[in-house]
């Protein structure tokens, strides 16, 4: 029926652009590929996609919210009966566009799209491995978050709506039909689609850990490797501890659903019924779920942290300050994203001393963020600046990255948490700190990359315009929403007519839903360039941003392997930018220290006797057989 | 207002303008960059630009917030609000420190060493003082702002003081039932969701003595001032969240675990119309957990009075028996006696036949 519709219309939006000439073997050049190269594009087109979909429902519930008299009827060709007869958002229907924002953007655009495109992407080049550890694995991975995608975008025709109880789907409103429309087949496929999707990151996981463990090129040592692969590995095992945890989270929500379970559901009396179900605890699931929910924000936003590292280094021309405190931060980061998870919770009616030893817990990660805050200040400190719209997407990111990270600590104090929890100003925090910067990697990562992606060039113009209209954007959008935060606005409000207390600062969410839109509209800006640059952008140079890591080294569309003949070998990290005394201001990492004698450091010269030693283990190339 | 309004027009206005000669621009220079010593294109304009959002921004945010300050809640009603308030604004205070800083170096530093020709940045890897430096003062900063906190939130999740006025507050789709303990015994009765119907919105447990005087009201909530209120929240459907905007309250609501939470007004709500002057200011109790449909709207007033109106208008409420006298079925037989003088003497004779009549009349003097 329409869900059939729905899964149609997906299969037929995600195909679209593998369109290509090719014809001998089409299926396993561009569909069912096991080239990582190919992987991460399909991730990142179908993240983009997803991207202007979730983006799109924020903006109807911000015309909602913003002009609540505004008359929506030019919707009804899309979304139907979901708009009233008066050119009215249906309420049920705006919860489940919070929810599917929520979910889209948070799982498919920043997990799938961001780590999905990158990891895949980077690891091999970067390492110099010629494909990932398993290319099988890898493309399953691809294909269960494609039908864990067909699933959810089925979910959004249903006659009864998607999912509705928020992103954290939280019982017994998530688990009771009869609480919610949303709650019934669109929460069912809710939970369908989010199973695969932890079987896709789980496939996707092993994978990216396993290679960037067994598969580095000779002399790649772990103490030289990029800052990107670092945060992709952490990210990696982040998601490898916690993922599962949501599973079983889901699936006790599955089981308490359909087969009368009692593990969230107690003492409930709903539509005139008392139901059987006794001993289960809601807060329970807020505790799983929370348990991967929290280090979700760090799979989020590490390899945007990690991107940035590396294109701040390289527009800046110097190498990243501080690069062993980089790695200690991201692993204390991830570290304490395990053991703070209870902050979301302060408020639930959780023991009030678990809340004071998780709030000590929370404010600790302020400590490795600052240290990563300056670490990139200081790497911007007496550079030779290029703007490229990478790094405006990386400085960008540091800016929101902190302005976002400051608020946490008025959240994370749990005193504090009482009168701002599920207020505006949480909002304002969350899409700032982990959104917006995130967003802002995953820009910086397509703008960067993009001529190693598809061998052309992105429009440098187009792309700085982009991004200044986007900063500006977000900050026109997040600022003002952290005022309406603190006057008590409630988060996921229909609209705010409904009490005195509320009933103020209509034009201040007048104004942050016109900044939303033209946030959204400056996108279109990037997609152009992005859809344009594939066919008919400027031809690219083998290393355009005169970079140091080794992605550079290939050739300018990588073939099968990656590289023609053997594998790079690494003789140094791969951030030697402006060095005292060499001739260029960069040195690849291949290049050795005995080619550069007239920069090298005393330590470094001593290393000069290892690389024959380098040289001769070349025992991680598949193509080379033993 | 429409001074911001004009201003973003502006702002846009100015964007579209550049936009557009930029785009003038790329037509003109397609495929004849590639210079290789070059100014990168565009570097000159976007080292501007963080001058001028710089300048731009520090000027709208502290506008803006000036603009803001006026809408936010007025000071809290309750004394541990007031706290956590003071706690708010010194915490952001501090944090505005090295708002102001962090975002002031990256956008100075990006104009600053923004690439100059035949110039090259400088080789600077680490220092491990400066690391050790911004290492250890964010964490005295946090451990500052940990310890303050959590003093006052250990004050504020304390048991509540024993002469707590106790109230019970439910949350359902799509309202709260507020239960008082009524003013003989001042205890509230037992509770069983299995005995909630359509009348019995909370399910009272009958058997239980301390229930007869008990009483419920759906659209208010009456509360004393300057006396520790203890509300225990309960929810019957979903999770709810009880939210007390002014008295800086929020606690869930969650079947099947019942949670609490103390405080104490310590502002009338006669003292907030004459402070806010608006004489229709009324405290009100929202939902912050999303619960369907109708989570917008779940509004109970809250009335904060002196302890002598408080008592009056406690004595004036009919009890939940009161209102419905069928439910004195419901009380075994050994209790009969002492429930009776919860019950209006003309429904006390007929108490287990026909008593539907008085139950509904009962039921429109106290539901108002």
């Amino acid at each position: 029926m329409s869900a059939i519709e729905g899964l149609e219309t997906a299969h037929h939006h995600e195909t679209e652009h593998e369109h290509h000439h090719e014809a001998q073997n089409f299926w396993q050049k561009y569909i069912f590929c096991e080239d990582h190269k190919v992987i991460a594009k399909q991730y990142l087109i179908t993240g983009i996609l997803w991207a202007v979909i979730g983006i799109s429902m924020s903006v109807i519930f911000r015309i909602q919210l913003g002009l609540p008299d505004s008359n929506l009827s030019w919707l009804k060709p899309v979304l139907g009966n979901w708009i009233s007869d008066a050119g009215k958002l249906d309420p049920n229907f705006y919860l489940a566009l919070v929810t599917m924002h929520g979910t889209i953007m948070v799982f498919f655009v920043l997990t799938a799209g961001l780590s999905g495109t990158f990891s895949n992407f980077l690891i091999p080049l970067q390492i110099g491995a010629r494909d990932m550890a398993s290319g099988f694995m890898n493309m399953l991975s691809y294909w269960f978050f494609f039908l864990a995608s067909v699933i959810m975008f089925a979910s959004l025709f249903l006659q009864s709506g998607p999912a509705a109880g928020g992103w954290v789907i939280y019982p017994p409103l998530s688990a009771l039909p009869q609480a919610h429309p949303g709650s019934g087949m669109g929460m069912t496929l809710w939970l369908a689609s989010m199973a695969f999707f932890i079987v896709s990151q789980l496939l996707g996981g092993i994978n990216y850990i396993t290679t960037v463990i067994n598969l580095r090129t000779r002399g790649m040592s772990f103490d030289r490797l990029p800052l990107t692969i670092w945060s992709f590995l952490i990210t990696a095992v982040l998601g490898l501890i916690s993922f599962p945890v949501l599973l079983s989270s889901v699936l006790l929500l599955i089981f308490d659903r359909h087969f009368g379970t009692s593990f969230y559901l107690s003492d409930i009396y709903i539509n005139g019924e008392a139901l059987p179900n006794v001993g289960g605890s809601p807060i329970l699931f807020q505790h799983l779920f929370w348990f991967l929910g929290h280090p979700e924000v760090y799979i989020v936003l590490l390899p945007g942290l990690g991107i940035t590292s590396e294109v701040i280094a390289t527009n800046s021309r110097k190498p990243i300050f501080g690069y062993r405190a980089m790695i200690a931060s991201m692993l204390g980061i991830a570290f304490l994203a395990f053991i703070v998870w209870a902050h979301h919770m302060f408020v639930t009616g959780m023991n009030p001393f678990l809340g004071s030893v998780f709030m000590f817990l929370t404010l600790i990660i302020a400590v490795p963020s600052a240290v990563k805050g300056f670490n990139y200040i200081t790497t911007l400190w007496k550079g030779n600046i290029v703007f490229t719209p990478g790094m405006l997407f990386s400085i960008g990111l540091v800016s929101l990255f902190v302005s976002g990270g400051l608020t946490g600590i008025i959240l994370g104090n749990s005193a504090l948490d009482i009168q701002l929890h599920d207020t505006y100003f949480v909002v304002a925090h969350f899409h700032l700190v982990m959104g917006a910067a995130s967003a802002f990697g995953l820009f910086a990562g397509v703008y960067h990359w993009f001529p190693k992606m598809f061998g052309r060039m992105m429009n440098t113009t187009l792309g700085q315009i982009h991004f200044w209209m986007t900063f500006i954007g977000i900050y026109l959008v997040f600022i003002p929403m952290h005022y309406v935060g603190i006057a008590g606005f409630p988060r996921r409000y229909y609209q705010f007519t409904s009490y005195d207390f509320t009933h103020k600062f209509m034009d201040m969410n007048m104004f942050i839903s016109v900044a939303a839109i033209f946030s959204f509209l400056a996108q279109f800006i990037f997609l152009w360039n992005f859809f344009y640059s594939i066919f008919k952008g400027r031809r690219a140079p083998q290393n355009p941003w005169r970079s140091n890591t080794l992605e550079w080294t290939a050739p300018v569309n990588p073939g099968h392997g990656n590289w023609v003949g053997e594998l790079p070998a690494v003789y140094r990290w791969s951030y030697d930018y402006s060095k005292p005394g060499a001739k260029e201001d960069f040195i690849p990492q291949n290049i050795p220290y005995s080619q550069t004698l007239e920069s090298n450091f005393p330590h470094e010269n001593e290393q000069i006797a290892n690389e024959k030693a380098i040289e001769s283990q070349n025992y991680n190339d598949q193509f080379n057989a033993h | 207002m429409y001074i911001i309004i004009a201003l973003v027009a502006l702002v846009f206005l100015v964007i579209t303008g550049v936009v557009i000669s930029r785009l003038q621009n790329v037509l003109k220079n397609v495929n004849n960059s590639d210079a290789a010593d070059a100014e990168p294109s565009g570097n000159k304009w976007n080292g501007a630009m963080f001058i001028v959002i710089l300048i731009l921004g520090a000027v709208s945010i502290t506008w803006s917030y000036l603009h803001a300050r006026e809408f936010f809640l007025p000071e809290a009603s309750s004394i541990h609000g007031r706290r956590t308030d003071d706690l708010f604004w010194f915490s952001m205070g501090i944090l505005t420190i090295p708002f102001i800083i962090v975002n002031f170096l990256i956008f100075f530093f990006a104009w600053k060493y923004q690439h100059k020709k035949n110039h090259r940045a400088s080789f600077y890897p680490d220092n491990h003082r400066l690391e050790l430096i911004w290492t250890i003062v964010p964490a005295i900063v946090m451990a500052l702002l940990v310890f303050t906190g959590w003093k006052a939130w250990s004050d504020i999740t304390s048991d509540a003081p024993r002469d707590a006025e106790v109230i019970e507050i439910t949350g359902k789709q799509f309202n709260w039932i507020a239960r008082y303990s009524g003013v003989a015994d001042n205890k509230l009765g037992d509770y069983n969701y299995k005995l909630i119907d359509s009348q019995n919105e909370v399910g009272i447990d009958l058997s239980d003595e301390n229930s007869f005087d008990d009483f419920t009201n759906p659209s208010e909530m009456h509360i004393p001032v300057n006396r520790p209120v203890l509300l225990k929240i309960r929810a019957r459907d979903v999770l709810h969240s009880v939210f007390i905007p002014h008295m800086r309250v929020k606690m869930d609501a969650v079947p099947g675990m019942p949670t609490k939470f103390w405080f104490v007004a310590d502002k009338t709500t006669a003292d907030m119309r004459a402070e806010t002057g608006n004489a229709n200011f009324d405290y009100e109790i929202a939902c912050t957990e999303v619960c369907g449909q109708g989570h917008f709207s779940m509004k109970m007033r809250l009335i904060v009075e002196d302890e002598a109106s408080y008592k009056k208008w406690c004595a004036e409420q009919a009890t939940f028996l009161q209102t419905y006298p069928e439910y004195l079925a419901k009380v075994p037989e050994n209790l009969k006696a002492k429930a009776m003088k919860y019950v209006p003497a003309e429904a006390a004779a007929p108490a287990d036949s026909s008593a539907t009549s008085a139950g509904g009349a009962g039921s429109s003097s106290s539901l108002r």
